[in-house]
């Protein structure tokens, strides 16, 4: 499904990410964490985008297509989602417009009508019941005044509106408390369908605990220096990154 | 007087040539301002951009032009007028139309509604109520260093004058549609009264439009009064052409416990200068100032608000918002004054300003003249371009570049228009703005009044 190869990016001329490969299989969960600064945002915001990284090298193909041709939204309508680390405020933007907006551009690329207003709203009720997000929060302007957790929420919301065939989920479970961080998750499993697949960014084990991956990878300054299967994280978990930092930094 | 004297001349001349024929129309109460005033003017002129108020606008060029007609109506206007038929879609309101600043009808020039409410033309009134006009006209028109103001009160015929009486409510807004057609080019001024007896309620909407393609000047003058715990609302709707210079001039005087709101929506229009005056003038007061303009090619929008508190805990609130796209060009000043007695005054300003392209320009200014200790105010102004990381969060979810740009302008514009009271009116005025920011708003095309 997708495909990243010696992908080299950097931001303000500063390379970040620094030759990497990693192949996602349709159905198949990917974690990848790493310490602060290691360049997991990065390659969020690549996958996604965001023209502030400057991309170096390498290639990315998503489906059969270079990604990295691709515009944003055209991403969006071929199946990809990006959950924000820090989802952004919209002032006057209403959530049900949005939502509505985004819906309807996906389906006309999918040679579909828009929805009627009736199985629109269907729809959103029973997408948000899924995430156990307050109803008055649609009606609201997005993002806007929402605590840290029902943005987060929001973003799985989102998500579910949208039905992505692959999603990246960026520290997805920073900023969550326990309950909210079990919504948060069980929303992402009740999503999962054999063909889709999820990018998991994440730097703590315990949303591991929730969405249980396939493989883990670490990276560490701007490379993947670990691939193994879902057991590496709970290694991490007990030993911290210092030990993955000293193997790499000994090879060097 | 230094480079005032031909613009100044061309209005003595004006003056001395009209003045026979506008006081035989008028009533000897509004005949009785005239000289007073225009001697007035002349000592001020036209405002220049020397003085401070109008540092950003430069009214010259529009004072300057000789303009065909002065517009004193005979009675093939009022014909014209009376064939005109005012169709406002899914809007329940006591509708008047003004014609080049004239109540154009024959005959019903008052209108008299249950709870002793009036509606219709000031010259009207001032014949038939002169001792409610007594009371409150010229009143609260005060600010001695703009001549324009004092050009009004010399010249002026008419207008519309609205009086609702002490407890009384029209139970739907007044509609006031100001036209402005002639094949001539044209300059034209008009009076507005309303007064908002106490404990009583009113909200008036008024449309400014451009019916000709001719180059326009409009000096306008509105005075109202809101009573003890009165409840009044001004929305003004205005979309003229480019060759139209429209210069509004109200004066909302507030007595004690009573809430104004004003809501100034420029959606079109060559010149714009709107000055906004609030007097709280008793304790308890309440004011709201709204303003939303968007302005493209080399569109000029002014907006000049004055907030007075001249007496304690009273709130005062403004809110003025400007996108500017090509090379256009905004200015906001906005000033606030608490009188050394006036303590536990809050006041809140707030000017938000989106600058579409590298050559639109926007200066703001706010004003702050603090005389009293107990005083919560505070103020913010920026001048910036829409969010990127906004846009793309909305790109990220499929919604294409244009589409979410266009989203975000409206986003900001609707924080204006949310504050409008008249449901129907706030998603008409939703409508309008949206189809401004995608560039199919023309002139007539589109706007409260059907005049196909």
């Amino acid at each position: 499904m997708l495909s990243i190869k010696k992908l080299e990016a950097g931001i303000n001329g500063k390379m970040i990410l620094k030759g990497i490969s990693l192949e996602v299989k349709a159905g198949e969960i990917h974690a990848i964490m790493g310490p602060n600064g290691s360049g997991k945002s990065t390659l969020a915001a690549v996958l996604a985008g965001r023209d502030v990284v400057e991309i170096r090298g390498g290639s990315v193909t998503y489906l059969g297509k270079d990604l990295l041709q691709m515009a944003p939204e055209d991403r969006s309508k071929e199946g990809i989602f990006l959950g924000f680390q820090y989802p952004i405020e919209i002032p006057g933007v209403s959530m049900v417009n949005f939502m509505k907006t985004a819906v309807n551009e996906h389906r006309k690329h999918k040679g579909l009508g828009p929805l009627s207003a009736s199985d629109f709203l269907k729809l959103m009720r029973e997408k948000k019941e899924l995430v156990e997000i307050d109803s008055k929060l649609a009606n609201r302007s997005v993002n806007e005044g929402f605590s840290g957790g029902e943005k987060k929420k929001n973003e799985i919301f989102q998500m579910a509106m949208l039905e992505p065939r692959l999603a990246i989920l960026d520290e997805t479970d920073s900023g969550l408390d326990i309950d909210a961080l079990r919504i948060v998750a069980n929303g992402v499993n009740r999503l999962k369908r054999p063909d889709n697949s999820a990018i998991v960014i994440t730097h703590y084990q315990r949303l591991l605990d929730y969405i249980v991956p396939d493989v883990v990878h670490v990276l560490y300054d701007g490379r993947i220096v670990k691939t193994a299967g879902k057991e590496l994280a709970l290694e991490l978990e007990e030993k911290g990154y210092d030990w993955i930092k000293k193997e790499v930094d000994n090879q060097n | 007087m230094n480079g005032k004297s031909e613009v100044s001349e061309f209005f003595s001349k004006l003056y001395s040539e009209n003045i026979v024929r506008i006081e035989e129309g008028s009533t000897p109460f509004l005949n009785s301002f005239r000289k007073e005033a225009f001697e007035k003017f002349n000592l001020l002129g036209v405002p220049t951009k020397k003085m401070e108020s109008y540092k950003y606008t430069n009214l010259e060029t529009w004072f300057r032009h000789d303009y065909q007609s002065y517009f004193i109506p005979d009675e093939s206007h009022f014909q014209k007028a009376e064939d005109f038929r005012c169709d406002v879609t899914d809007l329940d309101a006591h509708g008047i139309v003004l014609m080049n600043g004239f109540y154009p009808t024959l005959n019903g020039k008052l209108r008299e509604l249950p709870g002793g409410i009036i509606i219709g033309s000031l010259n009207e009134a001032a014949r038939k109520y002169p001792h409610i006009l007594e009371k409150h006209y010229g009143k609260y028109a005060k600010n001695d260093s703009d001549g324009l103001i004092h050009l009004n009160t010399a010249m002026v015929s008419d207008g519309v004058f609205i009086y609702v009486p002490g407890g009384a409510a029209p139970g739907k807004p007044v509609q006031v549609v100001n036209l402005v057609d002639s094949d001539q080019d044209t300059f034209n001024q008009h009076r507005n009264l309303i007064i908002v007896g106490e404990n009583a309620r009113c909200s008036v909407i008024i449309c400014d439009h451009t019916l000709s393609p001719r180059r326009f000047l409009t000096n306008a003058v509105s005075e109202i009064y809101a009573g003890e715990n009165s409840s009044f609302d001004l929305i003004r709707v205005q979309n003229e052409h480019n060759n139209a210079c429209k210069i509004t001039h109200t004066f909302i005087h507030q007595e004690r416990n009573s809430h104004a709101t004003s809501s100034i929506i420029t959606l079109h229009g060559g010149l714009v200068r709107n000055n906004t005056y609030h007097r709280m003038d008793g304790e308890g007061a309440e004011c709201n100032s709204y303003g939303l303009f968007l302005a493209d090619k080399w569109q000029h929008v002014d907006n000049f608000v004055n907030v007075d508190h001249a007496s304690p805990n009273c709130h005062s609130n403004q809110l003025f918002k400007g996108v500017l796209d090509d090379v256009s060009t905004g200015a906001f000043n906005g000033r606030i004054y608490v009188a050394p007695d006036a303590q536990g005054t809050i006041a809140y300003q707030k000017n938000n300003n989106i600058l579409l392209t590298d050559e639109a320009r926007m200066d703001t200014k706010p004003q702050l003249e603090i005389y009293a200790d107990d005083v919560k105010c505070s103020h913010g102004a920026t001048v910036g371009q829409l969010d990127n990381n906004a846009l793309f969060y909305m790109q990220s979810r499929g919604i294409d570049k244009r589409q979410a740009l266009l989203m975000l302008m409206f986003g900001f514009a609707h924080e204006v228009i949310q504050n409008i009271k008249v449901e129907a009116l706030q998603e008409r005025l939703d409508g309008l703005v949206m189809q401004r920011l995608k560039g199919e708003l023309s002139q007539c095309a589109s706007c409260l009044v059907k005049c196909g």
